[in-house]
């Protein structure tokens, strides 16, 4: 039989994370978001062109000279998005040929800085992917990283005198434990009731939120300010930085991509993670073939909940050295649409979140250098997750084919699922 | 005059598949025309081009000589073509009228409906063509048969003249069946047409004026049945010779692997579904479980098999009580189970062929190393399994999915029996298969036994339990009420206990305890009493995962 000589080749290919990745692009499914990303930022250009007001006021005299103007302002703001994102190449180029370390640093800081941006929404994006794969929707990321922040600075200000091999590591483990905490109680909820996760996990944001509130104007309150905010965490718990001011880039980056290295071993190289997509893609099979769903399903929330939560953690240990109750910019609500346009997968959810990284980065460049509103970055992140969500007018406009099967289907089961 | 339908060329493409290919079809008036053809064959194709669900890519429809254009539904039955679907279309809280009526409801001045005129009509029709209908009862109280019929009805007064009925067997007794062919014969004397879809050969050979067959969207051949016979058919449709029959030893039997004492399961809606059930399987020996879909033969695998909680009873395993045992225990005891729905409990389809072979074993050694899996070991395994059962797939790492039925219901039979089993239990095990997936899921079963493992076998299909059963119990209303050997058992008489009803006299087996048989033909009894009493010859449950 034909098909036996194709076996014998195929043992000898070892399958690595990024193998499969790269195995799904060749599929075609992940080609729609990659083509998804790159609609999503023309239209958002388009958006830029139609909103500036130059082209209403030359529309009537010269067209064509009002068009030049719109497609001039949405290059501008788009070159501010690279500048402020990624770096002037002007500048890098210039710092270069000084060797001067101050301007380096600046001409580097952006790059750097968006990857700084990135590690929240890596951790999240790891939290929500890690739950869809089980089949859960974990929509109390947000919540969860509250609670892995307020630990994490509890442990972080509280605890003096440790070295900081013994602290750092001690924060971090604090904010993956609250998160952890968080997840587990929906978790529970839904294996052993069937309450919903979804509801549940959104009532438990709201649980978060007040409470951070509450002792952030009470116990974990700083002394001497009545503004609702946090004492410093020792230096000891600070993840450390590599670069002198105003680089923040910091240790918390390879903390997450050695995070998502571990779900990824978790997922596809462990029983449990057998056990985790068992139950997330069929759990009557997985009833069937005896696995315990109700274990499963707790300790696949709390292990997203423990992510997010080291989402607040790096927040609070590497960049703020605080917490305050506006320390998150939604990353736990972002998440959701980066673990989709990553298809749950570890390496898409890290690229997804470089990409929020980038562009969150890069906004207020644009918004700086360009006159255009941080909202616009919004919106083409909106109409990128649209396309991902409603795959059919990526295939339309590229006309490609169908997959022959739905894989990259959400894996999550629906109400009273 | 012209046939009153006729198909010319019809071809139909979806994404890698060619599902009809050039296919001629021609009906008469008065007819009864058998389309045969394995699943997957291209028939429902055809049938919903024809019903106009699917437009096709090349060919032409004539009705009545006339050039048809069927874009919906709603064309063809103005055009006189309706369809009786394999699961029907209708509320069970609503009454036959109110069904019959939907979507050509006769309203009154006003727009109120008006269910007398209906009704009138209603009963017109059952009487001429003796369906025996009362328009005032509600669906949800009528036997499957009963629906058929509604069903049927709902055809009749739309005016259709052709009729399309899909597998319209495959949820009735035999008696049924029987009446379901008388009533198709008095369909055809009053001059309506008839396509009869189906896999079965003897049906197609008892009823059919016509038979065509189709494979691979193509049709081999027409033929009669005074022409025809019933390997000659199954040959046609497989495209090789098929032996229909099964060889077996005498059995050699063992001690009892499983013993099940008393059992009481409930349903999903809280209520009894297997009431006070008593059988033993041997070692060595299928005992085969007759009885129409939906007696309770669900909730009975699952109970045995550890994925319902019991309600009252005992199940003994060999030597151990599993009554609440988890179905990782009894997997563990040697227990294999090929489940009833295959895609739903037995596969995880996007997974690969190899994940989905070591489903209940990939915990143990050597799948796990601790908490590793080993994933060149399970590849390994998985391609000697992929040679040894003959599944058919591009490699061990194609996703389950993307197999044929056949072949996912291999990878099954593969993982459950490759491991040390005392006890097989296979659920509905080659419904919906090709005939040479059933020549070898049976082939494997009967290696089971003859290896001195118990089979328990539980099939809906008559032929399947006599050809491969040693023992039979026929199930009915949650109740098994006969256990005769399989030798010198007649069709008729299982055809009968399946419907319920215990002729006096009848001898039930020797293996069941006295005490029991009394107990089973009392109950029995009152249950033919019942069934005179009421006329419901069958309970009205019909499968969940329709």
């Amino acid at each position: 039989m034909a098909n036996q000589d194709n076996e014998s080749k195929a043992p000898a290919q070892k399958k690595s994370a990024f193998g499969i990745f790269l195995q799904e692009l060749g599929r075609g499914s992940v080609l729609v978001p990659i083509l998804a990303i790159i609609t999503g930022l023309f239209l958002g250009g388009l958006i830029v062109a139609v909103t500036t007001e130059a082209v209403y006021t030359t529309w009537s005299s010269s067209p064509l000279e009002a068009i030049s103007r719109g497609v001039d302002a949405a290059l501008r703001s788009y070159s501010a998005l690279f500048n402020g994102s990624i770096g002037n190449p002007e500048r890098i180029a210039d710092a270069l040929a000084s060797g001067e370390g101050a301007a380096l640093r600046r001409a580097f800081n952006p790059f750097l800085e968006s990857l700084t941006k990135s590690v929240p929404y890596i951790f999240a994006g790891l939290a929500v992917a890690l739950g869809f794969r089980a089949g859960l929707f974990n929509i109390g990321a947000e919540g969860q990283l509250f609670m892995g922040a307020i630990c994490s600075v509890y442990v972080g200000f509280a605890l003096t005198g440790l070295p900081a091999f013994i602290h750092l590591p001690l924060a971090l483990g604090a904010g993956a434990l609250g998160g952890a905490l968080w997840g587990f109680i929906p978790g529970l909820l839904k294996a052993k009731t069937g309450g919903h996760e979804v509801i549940n996990t959104i009532m438990m944001n709201y649980i978060a939120f007040r409470l951070s509130e509450y002792l952030l104007r009470g116990p974990l309150q700083r002394p001497d300010t009545t503004n609702p905010i946090s004492p410093f965490i020792e230096t000891t718990a600070q993840l450390p930085r590599f670069f002198d001011s105003p680089i923040r880039f910091h240790l918390g980056f390879f903390v997450a991509l050695a995070a998502a290295y571990g779900v990824y071993w978790l997922l596809f190289k462990t029983r449990l993670g057998f056990e985790l997509r068992t139950v997330g893609a069929n759990p009557s099979a997985a009833r069937y073939a005896g696995m315990n769903i109700v274990l499963v399903t707790v300790l696949a929330m709390s292990l997203s909940g423990a992510l997010a939560g080291l989402a607040g953690a790096n927040e609070v240990l590497g960049v703020n050295y605080t917490l305050a109750p506006a320390f998150s910019s939604g990353y736990g609500f972002d998440s959701i649409a980066l673990a989709l346009i990553g298809k749950s997968h570890p390496v898409g959810v890290v690229l997804a979140a470089l990409l929020f990284g980038f562009l969150r980065n890069g906004a207020l460049q644009m918004q700086i250098a360009a006159n255009v509103p941080v909202d616009i970055i919004s919106v083409m992140q909106a109409l990128i997750l649209a396309f991902i969500a409603a795959p059919a007018i990526i295939r339309t406009i590229y006309r490609l084919r169908a997959p022959a099967q739905q894989d990259d289907e959400l894996r999550v089961r629906g109400w009273g699922g | 005059m012209p046939p009153v339908l006729e198909l010319r060329n019809i071809t139909k493409r979806f994404p890698g598949v060619l599902a009809n290919d050039h296919i001629d079809l021609t009906l008469n008036r008065g007819e009864i025309h058998a389309l045969l053809g394995e699943n997957g064959a291209g028939k429902t194709t055809l049938m919903n081009i024809l019903y106009g669900l699917y437009q096709p890519d090349e060919g032409e429809i004539f009705i009545n000589g006339q050039k048809a254009e069927i874009h919906s539904p709603t064309d063809a039955i103005n055009l006189g073509v309706g369809m009786v679907h394999q699961h029907f279309m209708l509320i069970p809280v609503f009454t036959v009228t109110e069904n019959v009526m939907l979507g050509s409801e006769s309203l009154q001045l006003g727009g109120v409906l008006d269910r007398k005129a209906a009704a009138e009509r209603i009963r017109e029709i059952s009487e001429a063509y003796g369906l025996a209908v009362n328009p005032d009862d509600h669906i949800r109280d009528l036997p499957v048969g009963g629906q058929q019929r509604v069903e049927i009805i709902k055809l009749l007064y739309r005016e259709a003249d052709i009729l399309i009925l899909d597998e319209p067997t495959a949820v009735l007794t035999p008696q049924e069946a029987d009446e379901l062919f008388r009533i198709m014969h008095s369909l055809t004397e009053r001059g309506k047409s008839i396509i009869f879809i189906t896999h079965k050969l003897r049906e197609v050979l008892d009823i059919a004026d016509r038979i065509t067959v189709i494979r691979r969207g193509k049709v081999v051949g027409s033929t009669t049945p005074k022409q025809a016979n019933q390997s000659k058919l199954a040959a046609m449709m497989v495209g090789r010779e098929v032996d229909l029959s099964v060889h077996k030893r005498a059995a050699k039997l063992g001690a009892a692997v499983l013993q099940v004492q008393d059992l009481k399961v409930a349903d999903d809606r809280g209520q009894l579904a297997v009431d006070g059930v008593s059988f033993a399987v041997q070692a060595g020996e299928v005992l085969g479980i007759a009885g129409v879909q939906g007696n309770g033969q669900t909730e009975l695998v699952e109970a045995l098999t550890g994925l319902r909680s019991t309600h009252a009873g005992s199940i003994r395993l060999l030597d151990e009580d599993i009554t609440r045992a988890d179905p990782r225990r009894i997997t563990e005891l040697g227990s294999a189970h090929i489940p009833e729905d295959r895609q739903r409990d037995g596969l995880v389809l996007n997974f690969p062929v190899a994940d989905n072979l070591v489903l209940n074993t990939y915990y143990q050694a050597p799948f796990s190393k601790g908490a590793v899996l080993q994933q060149n070991t399970i590849s390994e395994v998985a391609r000697e399994r992929v040679s040894k059962f003959d599944i058919r797939t591009p490699g061990v790492e194609t996703h389950a999915s993307s197999l044929s039925g056949g072949n996912q219901q291999k990878v099954i039979v593969a993982r459950e029996l490759s491991r040390p089993v005392k006890l097989v239990v296979a659920s509905q095990p080659t419904r919906g298969l090709d005939v040479g997936s059933i020549e070898y899921i049976h082939g494997r079963l009967i290696e089971s036994r003859d290896s001195g493992v118990g089979v328990l076998l539980v099939s809906s299909e008559l032929d399947e339990i006599m050809q491969l059963s040693d023992r039979i119990a026929v199930i009915y209303r949650g109740k098994i009420v006969d256990v005769l050997p399989a030798k010198g058992a007649s069709k008729e008489k299982i055809g009968l206990l399946m419907a319920g009803v215990v002729q006096k006299g009848a001898k039930a087996s020797p293996k069941v305890a006295a005490k029991k048989k009394a107990v089973t033909k009392k109950t029995a009894k009152k249950v033919a009493k019942k069934k005179a009493a009421t006329k419901t010859t069958r309970p009205t449950k019909r499968r969940k995962d329709s």
